[in-house]
């Protein structure tokens, strides 16, 4: 009997440390996900890192026939598009928010709006593109008509307009959350000395969520450094430095999707991987930063 | 005679400092509802473009929908007409196979998260869980390529899986970590004072009171990788036939929405549009569905 009873609790407290190794390993997985992502496209650009070295951020000439790859023109690219795309969006984002974490935080208002938001971050990236590429793409011809420049219709400007459109609601959910975290009785001390509502959310809300608003815009634009395909449609796809706004031009992102498939020879390959492992560096270490701010700022 | 005088003056004087008063007061309500209104004019802005893109897409897909478009295969450049049925069955199979792999580890470690809530593993996960969620979905179609594709010796839908899955797992072990943490502490010692083991607490007790949260959770990753293109353009690549071996190149709705959408030919187009529209609708379901899950199966404390 009593053997009977101890065979059961070994049993059971065989399968009790089983279960807490699985838990702890599949955790331990994922960090080794992730560092081997890293290591993967580590050592899979190495070739070019040693054949192009620094040249790749400085040389404007991408060329796979003669071996020459300089990748300022994405890098450009790249940066023009997300800070764009962040310049249009944040006006509106924090509007949104401040709708939705102040004026209308309940009721059938809050609940339309908030589902459009949901539904924004829904639609996925491939669907902007080709919206973008039968809608955006004449309106953005007939503006550069008037504006005297060579309608393109695809180009830098196009695709930071729909990357505006696609951080968006990302930039709202982040900025949303920090602004109901404002604590009441600061709101309310404000609101008995007989400040307005304009008063309380330009002197009171914004300063004091000034920090995990600008998270919100940090994590917003690493969402638009890597958004590669509604980019890739609406980009224009030259490998040229682009000259302005209206021209059209490439991103890191939308050279990977092009030509990934039909990179012949190691350099080259490697040459994108090496900027799939910039994007990888960049959009981490973003991320980091502004999740510490803003987990710093909850804590508060 | 100087003290009426006197009083007279104070009279004024007050009275013109409450019109001063009044006067900023009333430039100062003015502000408010202008600001109010910016906050609202902005804000309906904002949500044009989801009504424009919502209704252009309904107008050019309505046309193409019907039984024909979703049981056909895709016709030749040329010939109008013809359907998507290669990527519907395809982009189901991909999903069905990525969430195969991807929900029991993102649950596993979800579990793990929810219990370890100050260990150091704990934080390294949760910081690798943040910084895989921030991984442009470009580059996971680039690492699945160099780990599954490249040794496969082809593109294939399995790899596909893979990448998708890699993109869901992150929100499923964040939903699942969420909905675990917010159910009371109490539970869990009911449990455990009654001599139920620890692994039978957790999956028995803690785990499916938590369903609804967990359901609601991977439905809302599969709509939010349903759509992805970038991760399978270099690992399912596409297939213009119907193809149902997963270790053979596999076509998807977010793909050929994509090929067909950059190619120069009306009859593609419209393919594509009906397409568009297909794909909107599935993800427009799968949010609905998550609501009922979230409101029905609902565990309150």
């Amino acid at each position: 009997m009593i053997t009977a009873i101890s065979y059961k609790s070994k049993q059971i407290n065989f399968k009790e440390k089983a279960f807490k190794k699985t838990l702890a390993l599949s955790a331990i997985i994922v960090v080794v996900i992730l560092l081997a992502i890293f290591f993967t496209l580590l050592i899979n650009s190495l070739p070019s890192l040693k054949a192009i070295g620094l040249k790749f951020f400085y040389q404007t000439t991408w060329d796979p026939v003669s071996d020459q790859f300089g990748a300022l023109p994405f890098l450009v690219g790249t940066l023009l598009t997300s800070f764009l795309a962040l310049v249009i969006s944040t006006p509106f984002s924090i509007a949104v928010a401040i709708f939705l974490g102040e004026y209308y935080k309940k009721g059938p208002v809050a609940e339309i709006f908030k589902n459009i938001v949901d539904l924004l971050a829904g639609i996925p990236s491939v669907i902007y593109g080709f919206w973008g590429l039968f809608v955006l793409v004449p309106l953005v011809r007939e503006l550069e008509m008037k504006l005297h420049v060579a309608p393109y219709g695809v180009g830098i400007f196009t695709s930071s307009v729909i990357l505006a459109i696609m951080i968006l609601p990302f930039s709202v959910s982040l900025s949303r959350q920090v602004i109901s975290m404002v604590p009441s009785h600061l709101k309310e001390a404000a609101y008995s000395l007989g400040a307005t509502r304009h008063e309380v959310i330009t002197k009171i809300i914004i300063p004091y969520t000034k920090s995990g608003l600008f998270a919100g815009l940090l994590l917003a634009l690493g969402r638009a450094l890597g958004e590669t395909m509604a980019v890739t449609m609406l980009i224009g796809n030259t490998h040229d430095l682009p000259t302005g706004i209206f021209s059209p031009g490439n991103t890191m992102a939308s050279v990977i999707a092009n030509e990934f498939t039909e990179a012949t020879g190691r350099i080259y390959t490697s040459a994108l991987i090496e900027m799939g492992l910039f994007l990888f560096v960049v959009a981490t270490i973003i991320n980091v930063i502004g999740k510490q701010i803003i987990k710093r700022f909850t804590l508060e | 005679m100087e003290m009426v005088l006197e009083a007279e003056l104070e009279k004024k004087k007050k009275l013109s400092q409450s019109r001063l008063a009044d006067k900023h007061i009333g430039r100062r309500n003015k502000k408010n509802i202008f600001f109010k209104g910016l906050i609202v004019t902005a804000t309906v802005i904002s949500t044009l473009p989801l009504l424009f893109i919502l209704f252009y897409i309904f107008k050019q897909g309505v046309g193409a929908l019907n039984w024909h478009f979703l049981t056909h295969l895709p016709n030749p450049v040329g010939e109008p007409g013809g359907g998507v049925s290669n990527a519907l069955v395809g982009s189901i199979m991909i999903l069905l196979v990525s969430c195969v792999i991807a929900i029991p580890i993102g649950i596993v470690i979800g579990i793990y998260l929810s219990e370890e809530k100050r260990s150091r593993l704990g934080y390294y996960c949760r910081l690798a869980v943040d910084v895989l969620q921030g991984i442009p979905s470009i580059v996971i179609g680039i690492i699945i390529y160099e780990w599954v594709v490249r040794p496969m010796g082809g593109f294939s839908a399995l790899s596909g899986s893979v990448a998708l899955a890699l993109m869901m797992l992150p929100s499923i072990i964040k939903s699942t970590e969420e909905t675990l943490k917010l159910l009371p502490e109490s539970l869990k010692e009911a449990s455990l004072a009654l001599g139920v083991p620890y692994y039978k607490t957790i999956m028995k007790v803690i785990v499916p009171t938590g369903l609804s949260g967990i359901l609601t959770g991977v439905i809302l990753s599969i709509a939010r990788v349903i759509g992805e293109t970038a991760p399978l353009l270099f690992t399912a690549f596409g297939n213009p036939f119907m193809s149902t071996n997963i270790l053979k190149p596999m076509s998807s709705l977010p793909l050929i929405i994509f090929n067909y959408a950059t190619s120069p030919y009306n009859d593609w187009h419209q393919l594509a549009w009906g397409a568009s529209m297909v794909l909107i609708l599935m993800i427009l379901i799968l949010n609905i569905i998550s609501k009922i899950v979230q409101r029905k199966w609902k565990v309150q404390f």
